[in-house]
């Protein structure tokens, strides 16, 4: 048994009339973590996060949550915002608030006074009458957002979370979500929008076509995936910088932009970044050196092309 | 409070507190009194244009000699006029006959004594009215010929006299001796209404329960909540809330409807207010001995017999001194006898039985269908795709109520038993029969196959709706329903 994870996917299998949506998928969550769960569309996310929260069983494998298979009961510890959200349109907001809280397993007292400051601090307090057919779409998924963490769940698992929020919202959103971590909550993001997550997930599981095609830490994965590429933004005469490059460096590209000139370059194994800046100082005047990591994007089509 | 009774509990005030709910509360009995009185009013309207039948009397049989003419001898009505027309052929009506105003030609053949047919020519389509009148006018007066011919002494007298009409009471014996006035007609009526109470029951409710998954669905709320509790909680708690609003309704109407007869009763006939008891007293058609509207009494069956043969002209003089008491109020004594032939009827029902099998067949045949209309419900993603899916839902429904009708006229035939066990009509069946007595084995076996339709329907359900709540964007049929049944659980 592993100590450390909240959650536990065990060689999951699942079966659509002759489709395959799930092929031996194991994943393992830590504690306090942020996990992406990450594939293009169809790739079976859905369908694994429906599993984790008994809509639907596996037809082969488990899940363990918290050290024992998970039950009925661990509902009420896990919140979840699927993709296709809503609420009854001609219940109050209030009220139905109230009414979702109770079927997570809360007191209508307890619900109640949960519900208040939420409110308040989503400046939602004169919507709690209000029918949700009334409400903009905005307000109807800040209410959305509020009844699956009112529970207080210990795993809360957002399918798609910022799609269809606004900017404002998916910050105010973040900000909550990172709170609720600091307070020792698990987290899981499942989305294809892979760039809209990869600054918040700590470790990750891409999946495609029903199978795990990488799995782990995600400063591991970058390693794996690093393409010791540099860009430099530079002063100077670009011709002077593409002729005094030693051999060990190999210039990709150059352009120029608002902030200045920038040039793209390569490293063969072996040679180091400290090399490149010293070679770089005789030649130019650096006025800004990074790294160029691979997005999510870029290890996802990569590991796609690698796997066939 | 556990979670399936948080489901029901929304269920039934979300639906308690809908305006259409508090319509339909106040409509209700009114809609269900024009469903039972508008049918009874258009059999009553009389058709009021006049129509004047030209009569060719060949044999003459049907045609007298007054000052003012020949005329009909047949019974005219205030709308159904006669006129003998002599010397003009019948073909030459033929031809333009429209243009005359007459609505028939009735041709009467010189042999019609033998022959016993005459013709009606008419270019329209002639009503059974009509038609019924002249053929039983005619039917009268060739009687009254073929009986002056035997030439017999004071024959109008003799007619008079052997005119009847026969009373037929229905008296019951109990297991225990007793002896009860039962009309068919009532029972009938009883069995009747609580059948087609229930059929209205699931159809409107059981598509409550249908409107409401498709709800959830296209709201997309439905993953929320299952993420939260069991889909078959979710499923049984919209049924089981559905059905409480339901009774809810019910009670309401049934309370209305009394009010409204007694207070309609109260307003245009205060003799209804009195007790049935003391009508059936006043009306004095029943001999104490007879019928037993006080349960004490114990008719012995030689009593009965004793009775029956002074009863007539106890009616008789019952009837007649009726009569003149109604003068001042505004019911006459037959109606007396009515109201208390009912009353008397429904004593044969035994309430007790007849409500604990209403109620039994009328939530278990309510919990049966409901199951099948979430079903559908969880089948589509609008309101218009459950056309093609909800038919093999309604069509046991329809015909339970083509056998209940027939029912009503044989209790006991083969077509009632059967229908009376098959679990998808016996809840509208076996209300129709249990007036009538059913023995209990019927009862028991037809019970338990419900109960266990029901339950084997309500896992089959559960295990489609699981599925079909997920499922968007697809056209569904049975087969993929049956699919759906056998993935996982």
């Amino acid at each position: 048994m592993n100590n450390m994870g909240i959650l536990s996917v065990r060689e999951v299998v699942k079966d659509f009339s002759g489709h395959r949506a799930l092929n031996n998928v194991s994943m393992d969550v830590p504690r306090t973590s942020i996990y992406g769960l990450l594939g293009p569309n169809g790739a079976g996310k859905t369908t694994l996060l429906r599993i984790i929260n008994q809509i639907t069983a596996p037809d082969a494998g488990t899940i363990i949550f918290e050290g024992h298979p998970i039950g009925r009961d661990d509902t009420a510890l896990i919140g979840y915002l699927p993709e296709e959200r809503g609420l009854y349109k001609k219940m109050k907001v209030g009220e139905q608030a109230l009414y979702l809280a109770q079927l997570k397993g809360l007191s209508k007292h307890d619900a109640m006074q949960r519900l208040k400051p939420w409110f308040e601090k989503f400046e939602m307090g004169s919507w709690w009458g209000k029918k949700v057919e009334e409400l903009s779409k905005g307000m109807a998924q800040k209410v959305q957002f509020v009844t699956t963490v009112i529970h207080e769940p210990t795993l809360l698992i957002f399918d798609e979370p910022f799609s269809g929020f606004d900017p404002i919202n998916v910050n105010l959103l973040k900000q909550e979500i990172l709170e609720m971590r600091k307070n020792g909550a698990t987290i899981i993001f499942s989305t294809h929008n892979m760039a809209s997550v990869e600054e918040l997930c700590d470790h990750i599981t891409l999946i495609n076509e029903a199978e795990t095609l990488l799995q782990g830490e995600i400063n591991d994965i970058r390693e794996k995936y690093r393409t010791s590429k540099y860009r430099v933004v530079f002063t100077g005469d670009p011709d002077r910088l593409s002729r005094g490059l030693q051999k060990q460096f190999t210039l990709e590209g150059l352009e120029k932009n608002g902030t200045g000139q920038q040039a793209t370059i390569t490293i063969r194994e072996g040679a180091k970044s400290d090399d490149l800046i010293r070679n770089l100082l005789e030649i130019t005047e650096i006025k800004a050196f990074y790294e160029v990591l691979p997005s999510m994007n870029d290890i996802f089509i990569q590991a796609v092309t690698e796997h066939e | 409070m556990s979670k399936t009774s948080l489901i029901i509990k929304r269920e039934y005030l979300t639906r308690i507190r809908k305006k259409s709910f508090l319509i339909m509360s106040i409509l209700g009995p009114f809609i269900f009194a024009a469903y039972v009185l508008i049918p009874m009013y258009f059999a009553t309207l009389e058709d009021k244009e006049e129509k004047t039948v030209v009569v060719i009397d060949e044999s003459t049989l049907f045609t007298e000699y007054g000052p003012e003419g020949p005329h009909c001898v047949l019974p005219e009505t205030e709308y159904l006029k006669f006129k003998i027309i002599e010397g003009v052929p019948l073909e030459s009506y033929q031809a333009g006959f429209d243009a005359t105003g007459y609505y028939a030609v009735l041709f009467i053949p010189q042999n019609i004594l033998a022959s016993e047919s005459s013709i009606l020519y008419s270019t329209r389509q002639i009503s059974m009215d009509v038609s019924g009148h002249i053929r039983s006018a005619m039917e009268q007066e060739l009687e009254h010929l073929k009986l002056a011919a035997h030439d017999i002494h004071n024959i109008e007298e003799i007619l008079a006299e052997v005119e009847t009409s026969v009373n037929v009471r229905n008296i019951k014996w109990t297991k225990a001796g007793e002896a009860e006035e039962s009309n068919t007609g009532v029972v009938m009526g009883v069995g009747y209404m609580g059948g087609l109470l229930t059929f209205f029951f699931i159809f409107f409710f059981g598509s409550q329960v249908m409107r409401g998954v498709i709800e959830e669905k296209t709201s997309r709320i439905i993953e929320v909540i299952v993420s939260s509790v069991r889909p078959f909680q979710l499923m049984m708690g919209k049924i089981i809330g559905v059905g409480l609003t339901g009774l809810t309704q019910f009670a309401i109407w049934i309370v209305f409807s009394i009010l409204l007869i007694a207070g309609i009763g109260t307003a245009f006939f205060p003799e209804l207010t009195r007790t049935p008891t003391e009508q059936v007293v006043a009306s004095d058609l029943f001999s104490p001995g007879a019928v037993t509207p006080d349960p004490g009494t114990t008719g012995e069956p030689a009593e009965i017999a004793g009775n029956a043969g002074g009863d007539a002209e106890e009616q008789a003089m019952g009837t007649e001194a009726g009569i003149p008491e109604a003068g001042g109020g505004k019911i006459t004594g037959d109606e007396m006898g009515l109201a208390g032939e009912i009353f008397a009827s429904l004593r044969t029902i035994d309430p007790v039985v007849m409500i604990l099998s209403f109620l039994f067949y009328f939530i278990f045949g309510y919990l049966l269908y409901a199951a099948m209309f979430a079903v559908v419900g969880s089948a589509v993603d609008n309101e218009t795709d459950t056309q093609q899916l909800i038919w093999p839902v309604i069509l046991p429904l329809i015909l339970a109520i083509y056998v209940m009708i027939s029912a009503i006229n044989n209790p006991d035939g083969s077509l009632a038993f059967w229908f009376s066990l098959i679990p998808f009509t016996s809840p509208m069946v076996m209300m129709v029969r249990i007036p009538f007595g059913v023995p209990w084995w019927q009862v028991a076996l037809s019970a338990s196959l419900l109960v266990a339709t029901f339950l084997g329907m309500t896992w089959v359900a559960g295990k489609v709706y699981r599925t079909g709540i997920l499922m968007y964007g697809k056209k569904t049929s049975y087969r993929e329903i049956w699919k759906w049944l056998r993935y996982s659980s």
